[in-house]
């Protein structure tokens, strides 16, 4: 077909297709929108999934290229066929995947996305080396970086990666972004020609491919949730790129959302934490600077006839979960609890703070799935003020969110986060494993108080032995 | 110089919508309850794969064995990352139904 011609025809086609991407961006809106509260949150999915499926259909039956081509019915066929295969395996998985390990979920499937559009990239620039360089470039470094972050993330989270935390990785990875970020520069005014060019792309992909990894490796097990959100927002910042290179709105806007969500997302929970994102980054955690008081008191044990008398003649608890929970499997013994105590007339409430479990949130998801009914999950700011009337408080594999050394140490690391106010019960019973300290490795003050008793030994059979214990009362 | 104002000017459209969406992507998602942070997390992964339409447009016009082979992996890989993260947002907010009594 000739070009003239193309130029100045207005075909019915195509104008159907630019405003099915429209539709496809104020799905997604609206899809996020929905999805920000808990009773229309998965009706909100299900518009970001149409969002998606429509401009799939229509780039697939209307599509043209630069010569006015369609998508012809072997290319068709094939597309289909990839989208059959990879709908099959991606549903296979998400459901099959245990609860607990949800964020290595998330963080595979992210890592999926940035390759795709790192790969998008590369294309692209194969096709075309002149054609939108810029964001052809960033959309090709920041795939690739989020690609083997969130596999390095993903294989932190599940256990197969190990911390390689050292001072010189800091400056290692500030070296890696300059000259990157100089490769990116020399590529778009060096003047070179298309054959150096592409040599000068083949080495900024293995480069930015080399930077996710030593991103993410200093990065401690406790940062991992806000790693993951940080990468995310960069998968949905490299789809936008791709985006440009196709002037196509769905995927700018689409991939600017998620650039935008996730970021915010990372600042709240940094926040949560009282840590800012360069502290995260740089990994300055490790060391737990110089406290200044000393702890006073003695650690008391409570045996599990005493704290079965004492929660069954208790009229308010709140159980306060931490990741401990969720690795000993302890949510769904810990729901039976709660309705033995709820059947001898006993008020139970989870505290959930913001940081619990693996990722915001995730807490919440675990003890759902172990159907603790929705009211019964209370957030921190909204149980704090009422701690002081809670006769017990039962801190279950949770550490450092009920330390009130954020309240009353300067000189603690974790000074001025906020926590769950534990210390404010009438009794605090704590189950852990051991004396071990916490993620952050600071000597936690709750443990010393008067009024804590410990239980140690495995969350699960800590809570079943109390079920029973309960039960022959 | 005049590299620079050249795409400022040819790019006006594209910067307007960026700015904007940041603009939306903060309002629309702040004020979230804690609660929600890991499924929108997901939900939002989710969306990120909408380069599947970059997927799609590649292999639908491939002609080369580099462009068949690499867009047939980018668009699989695209197809996890929707498929997948829509499932798996479905299966933890499908927990949040309010339990009947």
């Amino acid at each position: 077909m000739n070009t003239m011609i193309l130029l100045n025809t207005i075909m019915p086609g195509q104008v159907v297709l630019e405003y099915s991407y429209l539709l496809s961006a104020i799905m997604f809106v609206i899809g996020l929108k929905l999805q920000s509260h808990p009773e229309t949150a998965r009706k909100g999915n299900f518009w970001a999934a149409s969002g998606m499926i429509l401009p799939m259909i229509t780039t697939l039956l209307l599509n043209k290229d630069v010569a006015g081509e369609g998508i012809s019915l072997t290319n068709a066929a094939v597309v289909i066929l990839i989208i059959a295969a990879g709908s099959v395996v991606g549903a296979i998985m998400a459901r099959k995947v245990k609860m607990t390990a949800m964020p290595q979920m998330v963080s595979f499937f992210n890592a999926t996305g940035g390759a795709a559009s790192a790969t998008v990239a590369l294309i692209e620039f194969n096709k075309d080396p002149n054609n939108a360089v810029l964001v052809t470039l960033l959309g090709l470094v920041v795939g690739s970086i989020a690609f083997s972050g969130s596999m390095i993330a993903y294989g932190k989270l599940d256990g197969k990666v190990g911390d390689i935390f050292a001072k010189f990785m800091t400056y290692l990875n500030l070296f890696f972004m300059i000259v990157i970020v100089a490769l990116i520069l020399l590529v778009l005014f060096g003047g070179f020609d298309v054959a150096t060019s592409k040599y000068i792309v083949y080495g900024l992909l293995v480069l930015s491919l080399v930077y996710g990894v030593s991103f993410v490796m200093p990065i401690g097990g406790a940062d991992m949730p806000v790693v993951i959100s940080l990468l995310n927002s960069l998968t949905g910042i490299a789809a936008a790129m791709a985006g440009f290179i196709y002037q196509n709105e769905a995927m700018i806007l689409g991939g600017i959302l998620v650039g935008a969500a996730g970021t915010i997302l990372t600042i709240q929970m940094c926040r949560a934490m009282n840590r800012s994102l360069i502290n995260v980054i740089v990994g300055a955690f490790g060391g737990g600077g110089a406290s200044a008081v000393d702890v006073q008191g003695s650690i008391k044990e409570i045996s599990l006839s005493d704290a079965a008398v004492l929660m069954s003649y208790s009229q308010k608890i709140v159980i306060i979960p931490g990741y401990g929970l969720a690795v000993a499997q302890a949510q769904h013994i810990a729901h039976e609890l709660d309705s033995l105590l709820e059947g001898k007339g006993v008020e139970v409430k989870y505290a959930i703070h913001p940081v619990a479990g693996r990722m915001p949130g995730h807490m919440n998801v675990l003890l759902a799935e172990a159907d603790v009914p929705y009211e019964k999950l209370v957030e921190m700011d909204d149980i704090n003020p009422d701690m002081s009337n809670v006769d017990v408080a039962i801190v279950v594999g949770a550490n450092d969110v009920v330390n009130p050394a954020a309240y009353d140490d300067p000189g603690s690391p974790i000074y001025g986060m906020p926590i769950i106010d534990a210390h404010l019960a009438k009794n605090i019973i704590i189950m852990k494993r051991g004396m071990g300290k916490g993620y952050a490795g600071i000597e936690n003050f709750l443990f010393f108080n008067d009024k804590t008793r410990m239980l140690f030994g495995d969350a699960k059979s800590s809570i079943s032995k109390l079920v029973s214990e309960i039960k022959s009362m | 110089m005049e590299n620079v104002l050249s795409f400022l000017t040819a790019n006006k459209d594209a910067i307007f919508i960026i700015v904007l969406s940041v603009f939306l992507g903060f309002e629309v998602i702040s004020n979230v309850p804690s609660v929600l942070h890991t499924p929108l997390m997901s939900g939002a992964n989710a969306i990120s794969g909408v380069i599947i339409i970059g997927g799609i447009i590649l292999v639908g016009h491939a002609s080369t064995t580099f462009e068949w082979i690499l867009g047939s992996l980018a668009l699989f890989m695209a197809t996890l990352n929707v498929a997948g993260g829509f499932v798996v947002t479905d299966r933890m907010l499908e927990m949040f139904k309010k339990k009947k009594k």
